[in-house]
């Protein structure tokens, strides 16, 4: 029905449109120039009269594809909604990007030359667009949950109570993770002030129970392969495998200690009786509660917890472990609960104990027995009895001083078990967690990054793992959307992706488990998942026409191909989110989406009437962030100058570089790219969408240097959403760069 | 058989998260807002910590997320009245206020511009004026104007309604009662800053230029009450020196007993503001523990290395004005370099920090200092900061989760 093609194109005249625009010349723009054969002007489009009109061109069948010339696609959504699985509905924004933002009195000219052009690409756009054909998914709804610590346990639970299948595999011989060797646990309730038995037990007991929950202990994962809703997982149990369907995947895979060996300096490994807060929380379990020396088996009369040993530290691990602080105050309290004559000593470089935990931290400063400094360690000795004299800088005193103690405990910190154990956390490569090594190139011997496998064992042409950011956490879409990870359908939840204490693993094990069961929903309804969920298009590839040149398949923020012997792409659509990176790094153009396409654009581009005079710009946005920063710009009637037009693109990382080469080609005189910032605190929702964006920009000049044009007539801006008062500044001074350097020579031709 | 709805109090980015979550799998949700517009204290802030980005681009991708989905149902101005029934039914009532301006509001401006009385803009704290026909906030869901009645000129004004030629605004508008019935309900109300003018000593109120970090925020926001220049607000004349006053009632016996876990961050962050706007600006911290937990310590690292922000280990004792210069005498002890020391500064900023906003529900259980543990009954959840203490993501980290909760409330009944 769609292919017909029945353009229907409704220009309103409100909210200033028709004051300063000529409704009229535009509706001659759809009629003439397209011949569209429905053009309708009303003077309130978004009014149950002017939709009505809409609607019956729709029911009558003489409209498939509208064109609402109008207000911002940001507004009125729920008026102008049309089953998009019928019709196809483009927004041409006359209000806030032209009319709000038009200069006053002068330049009506320029006001109306833009209108016209957003017109012709609009309808242009409507012209290459169909209507999606939902790919429905026969989706196996298990949900695989990779750590039985209580990040897993968690995470499978919850994932049961809702009705759903969960296969759960932990390398270890048995359940619980860390959380069954401790003695005690730090509070977890209301009031956050004394220490509680473990109830690890239960939760292990609950799943073991659980009909939905198949266990797999001793067990580790082979390898992975498909994609959401299509997995395929093969387990290894001492040499046997297994392979079972999953559809979506939890990794609660935790955390390590940190190597002490590596803190002799602290003199860990050098005298007996320094011990790691691990080591000394296992003492008190074997013991049933009473603190003794390691080196004799003595009662302990004092002990000292060192914090943040090895934390906090660009040497050892940069970050804080958000834990040790909580629990070294718990061990304070064993020490004081075994010998209510004994003491306990905290030297700290910053307390702690975040939120509620105000509480717990002030029951230990109310027990005398405890003693608590910011401090720092000078020096350290052992005595041939094996106690330790311990010196500090009592800081909060202002003087050094000598502590004797029977025990000296290490605050150490949490490492994600992501960090292989001969890999230092802060020094680790880049994106995917790997060694670097020589390889024999057609280019000669070139560096290049292998990366390791670890836990999940990932069938993807980008790594066996998920990428990490920094310190080997899998990477997420921080702040926003923490557990949008950089492979869909694979959810990071537990200290494995931020140092954690039990009461926020299983908070954010019941948050990835609600992601995982979403995307096997969404999977099955032949949806993206986060952001574009209302998104039923998916990537089509003419594979008649690629040259295995690959890009696709690195660039992918996503990992979402793998790639067949010849480097043809092998797509996996449910891993897709339809950011369009792929299609912007295709040089052969073969990757498009029904309604978004290298052609549509190029088409629209070539529907521009670029002036024969003055400096014409063209720019290419990011949908999510600078086009509403756009918006802005109009709300706040903040004049521009008319001599430019914005092309917006789902994300900046999928502009095509034959685009550039159709603008200027056109004789457009100098091209602005609006994206997202990129690097470490990157905004960009698809995580290196801008980033690829400008490392194709890097490439362009090649395509310059063949039209023989200046490399400056192209640049990449980073602009966030809320920086639109600087946008009319950056136009107008990237204009006047352009004017200096000229005229496009091809303008005219 | 349980009802297939799940309803949200409270719009702000926790709300909208677990409406929105809990949408994305398939159920329909309710998300019920008293402010006029979704988004809540996020989008009061200019800046998120540690990445330094807008919260408006979130919001905005969580808008985009809500318009295109027929099972989010979103109830501005609206407050729950009643709620009775058990885990899976429900029945709740729920107050809906007149914003006197209907949907057939096109944002066009008019009325503000026709609207002779003005109003205190409390999106600004104060800082600032509306017309009494405004638009709560520039990048505001839903994108429509409101009426203040309370503060037009007279009863019989009606500048804005012939200003208006779409007929969207309706002064003859009243309250209206919606009874749905719901099988979950999840308490995302959010929090208030702790009332700065009960800490005496620290002067806010009497001394012009102390004001509270959620101030701070409005005043570098680009769509604040100064454009987002720091001017202070005695004389607004550009800050050069500000020292941020850290637990401002928190970890306080006399105020709130525990730590509201984002003030170290938000200052540490506010310290960029300053230092990024002004040149050659200097910045104080006194502080009794930087909490930059986890991963924010590299947050906390870059901020220190700025040789013009001075981190001071001490609480402060007192605040008093600088009468020479108009601005602020701070008195503190610092721990470290020993003894009472003070800081005059052009301003000080009141790391006040988080108080939950509904203290007192027959239907919640609370925990001592106000904070919702959850329902007394099945099926009823809390989430963010009404639950405890927390930053955006980790609020966000919960509020998906509760997503799921109140989801399995729906399957088990």
């Amino acid at each position: 029905m769609a292919d017909e093609k029945k353009i229907g194109v409704y220009l309103c005249t409100d909210c200033g449109i028709g004051e300063a625009l000529n409704v009229d010349e535009l509706e001659a723009v759809a009629k003439k120039e397209f011949k569209v054969p429905v053009c309708k002007q009303h003077p309130n489009l978004c009014s149950n009269e002017g939709v009505q009109i809409i609607k019956d061109d729709l029911n009558n069948g003489e409209v498939n594809k509208i064109v609402i010339a109008a207000c911002s696609q940001r507004v009125n959504n729920e008026v102008f909604n049309f089953d998009p699985l019928t019709y196809v509905t483009e927004r041409v924004n006359l209000r806030e990007q032209v009319v709000w933002t038009a200069p006053k009195g002068e330049d009506k000219e320029g006001t109306q030359l833009m209108a016209a052009d957003y017109l012709r690409m609009g309808i242009t756009r409507v012209q290459k667009s169909e209507v999606p054909i939902p790919k429905l998914a026969d989706v196996n709804r298990t949900v695989l949950v990779v750590g039985g610590g209580v990040t897993g346990l968690t995470a499978a639970l919850e994932s049961s109570q809702a009705g759903y299948k969960v296969v759960l595999v932990e390398k270890a011989q048995e359940l619980g993770g860390w959380a069954k060797k401790m003695y005690r646990v730090f509070p977890t309730k209301p009031p956050f002030a004394e220490i509680e038995q473990p109830t690890i037990g239960v939760k292990i007991d609950a799943v073991k129970k659980d009909g939905n929950i198949t266990v797999h202990t001793g067990t580790t994962i082979a390898s992975i392969d498909g994609g959401p809703g299509e997995y395929k997982v093969t387990i290894d149990r001492n040499g046997l495998q297994e392979t079972f369907d999953a559809g979506s995947i939890v990794l609660a895979a935790g955390w390590k200690p940190y190597n002490a060996s590596k803190l002799g300096h602290l003199g860990y490994g050098k005298h007996r009786n320094v011990v790691t807060n691990l080591e000394f929380e296992q003492n008190v379990a074997k013991t049933g509660g009473k603190v003794t020396r390691p080196s004799d088996g003595k009662p302990a009369k004092n002990v000292v917890f060192l914090q943040c040993a090895g934390q906090r530290d660009k040497d050892h691990v940069p970050y804080c472990s958000t834990v040790c602080c909580n629990v070294s105050l718990k061990q304070a309290k064993y020490v004081r609960e075994s010998d209510p004559d004994a003491g306990a000593f905290i030297v700290y470089k910053d307390m702690r104990t975040v939120g509620l935990y105000e509480n717990f931290y002030k029951s230990a400063q109310d027990d005398e027995g405890i003693f608590l400094t910011k401090g720092e360690i000078l020096g350290l000795k052992e005595e041939s009895d094996g106690s330790l004299v311990v010196e500090i800088d009592n800081q909060l005193l202002g003087r050094k001083m000598k502590i004797k103690a029977d025990i000296l405990v290490l605050a150490t910190g949490m490492v994600s078990s992501m960090v292989p154990d001969e890999m230092s956390v802060n020094n680790l490569t880049p994106e995917y967690i790997g060694k670097m090594v020589q390889r024999e190139t057609s280019d000669g011997v070139l560096e290049a990054l292998e990366p390791e496998s670890l836990i999940l064992n990932l069938k993807y042409r980008q790594g066996p793992e998920m990428p990490h950011l920094k310190w080997g956490f899998p990477d997420s879409h921080f702040i926003c959307f923490p557990y949008e990870t950089r492979r869909t359908g694979i959810y990071s939840a537990g200290a494995v992706r931020h140092p954690m204490d039990a009461v926020q693993a299983t908070a954010d094990a019941t948050g990835a488990a609600l992601k995982a069961i979403q995307c096997m929903e969404l999977t099955a309804q032949g949806r993206a998942v986060h952001p574009r969920t209302w998104d039923r298009t998916y990537p089509e590839i003419r594979f008649e026409s690629c040259t295995q040149c690959r890009r696709c398949t690195v660039e992918c923020p996503f990992g979402a191909y793998n790639e067949k012997s010849d480097g043809t792409p092998l797509d996996f659509p449910s891993r897709c989110r339809r950011c369009g990176v792929c299609m912007g790094a295709c040089p052969q153009r073969v990757i498009s989406f029904r309604d978004y396409s290298v052609d549509m654009i190029s088409a629209m581009i070539k529907s521009i009437e670029v002036p024969d005079e003055g400096t014409f710009v063209l720019g290419f946005v990011c949908e999510n962030d600078a086009y509403p920063a756009f918006d802005m710009v109009g709300l706040n009637r903040i004049a521009m100058n008319t001599n430019f037009r914005f092309i917006p693109l789902r994300c900046l990382g999928g502009l095509n570089l034959v685009w550039i080469a159709d603008a200027l080609s056109r004789g457009i005189d100098g091209i602005l790219l609006l994206g997202c910032k990129y690097g470490d605190d990157y905004q960009c929702h698809y995580v290196k969408g801008s980033q690829m964006a400008n490392e194709r920009l890097g490439k362009v000049q090649e395509t310059l240097d063949r039209l023989m044009l200046e490399s400056e007539r192209v640049e990449q801006v980073q602009l966030a959403i809320n920086e639109w008062d600087k946008l009319p500044g950056i136009l107008a001074e990237f204009s006047k760069k352009i004017e200096d350097i000229g005229d496009n020579p091809y303008k005219g031709f | 058989m349980s009802v297939e709805t799940i309803l949200i109090v409270g719009g702000g980015i926790s709300g909208i998260t677990t409406a929105v979550e809990a949408a994305e799998v398939g159920y329909n949700t309710v998300l019920v807002e008293k402010n006029p517009y979704l988004g809540g204290r996020a989008a009061q802030l200019n800046k998120y910590f540690p990445k330094l980005c807008p919260p408006y681009c979130g919001l905005e991708m969580n808008f985009r997320r809500i318009k295109p989905n027929p099972k989010i149902t979103v109830y501005t101005m609206t407050e729950v009245e009643s709620v009775s029934g058990q885990e899976g039914n429900y029945s709740v009532r729920l107050k809906v206020s007149p914003r006197f301006v209907n949907e057939k509001c096109t944002a066009c401006n008019a009325c503000a511009e026709a609207c002779p009385a003005e109003r205190s803009n409390e999106f600004n704290f104060g800082m600032d004026k509306t017309k009494a026909a405004y638009l709560p906030h520039v990048m505001s869901y839903p994108m429509r104007y409101v009426i203040d009645r309370n503060a037009c000129k007279d009863n019989s004004c009606d500048k804005c309604v012939k200003a208006c030629k779409y007929n969207a605004i309706d002064m003859n508008m009243k309250p209206q009662t919606i009874e749905m019935k719901v099988g979950s309900i999840v308490y995302a109300t959010g929090w208030n800053p702790y009332d700065a003018s009960r800490m005496d000593n620290l002067g806010y109120g009497r001394v012009k230029n102390v004001i509270t970090n959620m101030m701070m925020e409005r005043l570098a926001a680009p769509n604040g009450p100064t454009g987002g220049k720091l001017l202070r607000p005695s004389d607004n004349k550009e800050v050069k020196k500000v020292v941020f006053v850290q637990c401002a009632g928190s970890r306080d016996q006399n105020h709130l007993n525990y730590c509201s876990s984002i003030c170290c961050m938000a200052s540490l962050k506010q310290a960029t503001y300053v230092r990024e706007k002004v040149k050659d600006s200097q910045v104080v911290v006194a502080y009794i523990d930087l909490r930059a937990p986890g991963k924010y310590e590299e947050f906390l690292n870059k901020v220190q290395a700025d040789q013009n922000v001075k981190l001071v280990k001490g609480k402060v004792a007192k605040i008093e004005e600088d009468k020479s210069t108009g601005g602020v005498i701070v008195e503190f002890e610092d721990v470290e370099g020993g003894g009472k020391t003070h800081e005059r500064a052009d301003m000080a900023v009141l790391a006040t920090g988080m108080e939950p906003c509904v203290k007192t529900n027959s239907m919640l259980s609370f925990e001592e200092n106000g904070f919702i543990n959850g329902g007394t009954a099945a099926g009823i959840y809390s989430t963010g900061v009404a639950k405890r203490p927390s930053d955006v993501t980790t609020s966000i980290q919960d509020a998906t989760g509760m997503a799921l909760k109140s989801i399995q409330s729906l399957v088990r009944s």
